[in-house]
């Protein structure tokens, strides 16, 4: 409330605690008063309520979150207050994009609308993207007739148009928002920054803002994300080495121990990078289609290079185990990557994991009885 | 440079008496798999099928109940855990008890 969120003109004291008249009631769901977000510039006044107003540029916070969020850290707290939004000096006749309340989605809506008065209405979408939500079907028809009603927008605006992200198209059927309340759904660009063009050539999309890319740096952003789940796996491994080592060597201090477990960890290391980074920035390179494939092939180079360049001589069932356990896990953690690519269909994961996870399974599997049959015949025949 | 996946598996059908022509399908479609006819009764047609990641939208938005598909999320983890859970494939997003192993929610 300190941030001259009061200043609207609304005649209201400030966002959160506007319980006055219907015209002054706030159209979002209840803010936490005492933390009005640093986003909002003040409040614009509506015939049946009063919306915040919201910056169109980042700040510091904004980025170090989107951060954070890449990172899984916060990531499903990451939300917006559902609710009506206003950009710029939005009237009646402005025109009414529809958002999802994951925060990420959101700064990249407010940040494309600089220079353009709009209105915002942000969806209940549990703090998911607009896509996901979609095809969850929180994005969706219900969801939006509902905010409609419930914000009154059609008191808020005189058109009955509403600007979809084409990405929110899996979760809601246009032809049933028309129906049930109203107004007509013209789906928009599928990336924000495409907005101010297609709303200056009045709702025409060329095909290229039709079509979903999933460029170098769209694939690069989604990879520390399948850094963080390996990292429990990882550190799981990491102990089980420094156990052997202790086994073996009681007597060596901490950091030898430690050391010659790190030294331990090193060729899975390798593996998980060639599944988790190597495979998603090499995607469209990889000259096969299946992600288990993909990431098999470049665990196997991985392999080779360790047991014949990197560490060469080795034992043969120890070469023989990092030959047949690497690749798998490169295979694996690059299968599920598809859960971030932007063209995977379900029955296409399916028919791949049917052969993909059996084969896997099989290879470790044997790796695993090369190194200890090893271990064993060496035992016995000293 | 452009990215493929498996030949052959798509759910994705048309039926072509049903369709009006409206080209919404065309219009939601993010990877340009449908197209219209430029004569022949101008109606909907499937011009890329393999690019198909069976997102649903085409279908949802069909008024004509036109298009179908078998549609759902395209993720390992969300197979994974459906199996287990004995449920469809989901990823368990915006679940208070998720799990999520994956990026997909990005």
């Amino acid at each position: 409330m300190d941030k001259g969120v009061a200043a609207g003109g609304a005649g209201c004291s400030g966002l959160g605690s506007c319980s006055c008249g219907s015209d002054t009631a706030l159209l979002v769901d209840a803010f936490d008063a005492s933390r009005v977000p640093g986003w909002v510039s003040g409040t614009v006044r509506t015939p049946v309520g009063v919306a915040p107003l919201v910056k169109t540029t980042l700040s510091r916070s904004d980025v170090i979150g989107s951060w954070k969020a890449r990172w899984g850290i916060g990531r499903m707290s990451y939300r917006v207050t559902p609710g009506l939004y206003g950009v710029g000096a939005p009237d009646e006749d402005s025109p009414v994009l529809v958002s999802a309340n994951y925060k990420m989605s959101f700064d990249r809506l407010r940040r494309a609308l600089a220079g353009i008065d709009a209105w915002i209405l942000v969806l209940d979408t549990k703090g998911i993207n607009v896509w996901c939500a979609a095809g969850k079907g929180t994005f969706g028809t219900r969801e939006i007739v509902e905010r409609l009603a419930r914000f009154r927008i059609s008191d808020v605006v005189r058109h009955r148009m509403l600007i979809l992200p084409q990405l929110g198209a899996p979760g809601v059927e246009a032809h049933e928002v028309k129906k049930q309340a109203g107004f007509r759904v013209v789906y928009g660009p599928v990336r924000a920054d495409d907005l101010p063009v297609f709303i200056a050539a009045h709702g025409k999309a060329t095909p290229a803002m039709r079509t979903v890319r999933f460029d170098l740096i769209d694939r690069l952003v989604l990879t520390p994300m399948e850094l963080v789940a390996a990292i429990k796996p990882a550190l799981i491994l990491l102990a089980c080495l420094f156990l052997v080592k202790l086994i073996g060597s009681p007597r060596d201090p901490f950091l030898t121990l430690l050391i010659g477990a790190l030294r331990g960890f090193l060729p899975f290391l390798g593996a998980v990078v060639m599944g988790s980074i190597a495979a998603p920035a090499l995607l469209p390179y990889v000259p096969v289609r299946a992600f288990a494939w993909k990431g098999w092939l470049l665990g196997l180079f991985w392999a080779v290079f360790f047991v014949f360049f990197a560490s060469f001589p080795m034992r043969w069932e120890v070469g023989l185990f990092y030959l047949l356990v690497l690749p798998p896990i490169s295979g694996y953690l690059a299968m599920n990557f598809t859960g971030a690519s932007t063209y995977t269909s379900l029955s296409g994961v399916v028919r791949e994991m049917k052969t993909a996870l059996p084969a896997l399974i099989v290879s470790a599997g044997l790796g695993m009885v090369s190194l200890i049959g090893g271990l064993i015949t060496r035992a016995f025949l000293g | 440079m452009l990215h493929r996946y498996l030949r052959n598996v798509v759910t994705l059908n048309l039926d072509r008496a049903r369709c009006t022509g409206c080209g919404t399908c065309v219009e939601v479609c993010p990877h340009g798999v449908l197209g219209l006819e430029a004569s022949n009764g101008r109606k909907a047609e499937i011009r890329d099928r393999d690019a198909c990641m069976e997102c649903g939208a085409c279908a949802k938005n069909c008024p004509s109940q036109a298009v179908s598909v078998r549609s759902g999320v395209g993720c390992a983890w969300a197979i994974v855990r459906g199996r287990l859970k004995g449920q469809e494939p989901s990823c368990g997003c915006g679940e208070p008890s998720s799990g999520n192993g994956s990026a997909c929610c990005g």
